[in-house]
C-alpha cells in the first residue's frame, strides 16, 4: 500500500494563487463535500437511532447481498478507475485519461442500472417504503445515495465529453480532480451505506 | 490534486485492499454470530477501513494540507456528536413509552 512511483508532478501549474494556497474549485468542492457529511450522518444517525429504539428484520432475509456486492465492487472499480484517469492526464496520457473517463462513465452506469433492477424487484416482491420502518429507511438513504450517483454520472459524463473536446491538458485538468472528489466521496458513503443497511 | 507536489500513490494496491476487505465483510456477515455485537462491531471496523483508505488515498487527505483534514474531520466530529446526543437521549425515560423505545407502545 505505501508503494510509491517514482514520478512527481507539480499541483501549482494550473493554480492561481489563493490566499488558502488551494485553488477555489477544489476549496468549494471539499466545503460541499463537508456539508454532504452532515447530511449522510443525519440520514445515517436516524437509522441507527431507529433500529436501536425498534423492532428490526435482518436485512439479509430481505435485501439480496450478493446482487449488491457485486454493485459495491462495481463502484469500487469505477473510484480506481476516476483516480486512473486523473493519473494519466497528469502523466501527459491524454488517450488514456479518456479511456478511464469512460470506464467510470460505464461503472457509475452500471450501479444505477443494478440499482433500479433492484427496486423494481423488492417492490415486486412487496417491500415498498411504506411496509416497514425498515422499508423507509432502506429507500430513503439508498434513494439518496443513487441521486449523489446519478447527479456523478452526468458530470462524469460532461466532463468526458470536455475531455473528448481536448479542453483537458496535462497542465489543465481541475474539473477532473474536482470531480474525481466528488466521486470518490460517492464511493465512501455507498462503503458505510452497504456495511449497514445490508450486512449489520 | 494536492498544495504540495507528492508521489502517486500505487492505486491499484489499494484496490486489492478494498476488495479483499469487501470480501472479508462479506465473510463475516454471512457466517453465523452468537453475539449482535459481535457481527456489527466487525462489520463497522471494516467498512471504517475501507473508507479511510478512500479518503487518503483516492481523495488524497493524506497528501493534502493539514487544513483539509481538520476541515473534513470537524464536520465528522460535529456528526458524531448529534448522534451521540439522539442516542442519549433514547436512553432517558420518557412519559407513556417504553424506555429506548421511538415508534411508541403499540410496536
Amino acid at each position: 500500500m505505501e508503494h510509491a512511483e517514482a514520478i512527481t508532478f507539480d499541483p501549482h501549474a494550473e493554480e492561481d494563487r489563493t490566499s488558502t494556497g488551494i485553488p477555489h474549485d477544489k476549496m468549494g468542492m471539499w466545503i460541499f463535500l463537508c456539508s454532504e457529511v452532515m447530511f449522510f450522518t443525519g440520514l445515517i444517525g436516524s437509522y441507527i437511532v431507529l433500529r436501536y429504539g425498534s423492532t428490526w428484520p435482518d436485512p439479509k432475509l430481505t435485501l439480496n447481498i450478493w446482487l449488491t456486492a457485486g454493485n459495491t465492487f462495481i463502484l469500487i472499480c469505477s473510484s480506481v478507475t476516476m483516480v486512473k484517469a486523473l493519473e494519466w492526464i497528469q502523466r501527459g496520457d491524454l488517450r488514456k485519461m479518456k479511456l478511464f473517463m469512460c470506464l467510470t462513465l460505464l461503472g457509475g452506469s452500471i450501479f444505477l442500472g443494478v440499482q433500479v433492477y433492484e427496486y423494481r424487484h423488492l417492490l415486486h416482491e412487496g417491500f415498498n417504503p411504506h411496509v416497514s420502518l425498515f422499508g423507509s429507511s432502506f429507500y430513503t438513504m439508498t434513494g439518496f445515495h443513487g441521486f449523489h450517483v446519478f447527479c456523478g454520472v452526468v458530470c462524469i459524463a460532461f466532463c468526458t465529453g470536455k475531455a473528448f473536446l481536448g479542453k483537458y491538458t496535462p497542465q489543465h485538468h481541475l474539473g477532473i480532480e474536482t470531480l474525481g472528489l466528488y466521486w470518490h466521496f460517492v464511493d465512501l458513503v455507498w462503503i458505510l451505506l452497504f456495511a449497514i443497511v445490508y450486512l449489520i | 490534486m494536492t498544495t504540495d507536489g507528492h508521489t502517486i500513490p500505487n492505486y491499484m494496491a489499494i484496490f486489492w485492499w478494498l476488495l479483499a476487505l469487501t470480501v472479508f465483510e462479506i465473510g463475516w456477515a454471512v457466517l453465523p454470530h452468537h453475539s449482535r455485537l459481535v457481527l456489527a462491531g466487525g462489520i463497522v471496523g471494516l467498512a471504517i477501513i475501507k473508507a479511510v483508505l478512500v479518503a487518503m488515498y483516492f481523495m488524497h487527505l493524506k497528501f493534502e494540507r493539514r487544513t483539509m483534514g481538520v476541515l473534513f474531520a470537524s464536520t465528522l466530529i460535529l456528526g458524531m456528536i448529534l448522534v451521540s446526543v439522539v442516542i442519549g437521549e433514547l436512553r432517558l425515560p420518557r412519559p407513556g413509552y417504553p424506555r429506548g423505545v421511538v415508534n411508541g407502545p403499540s410496536q
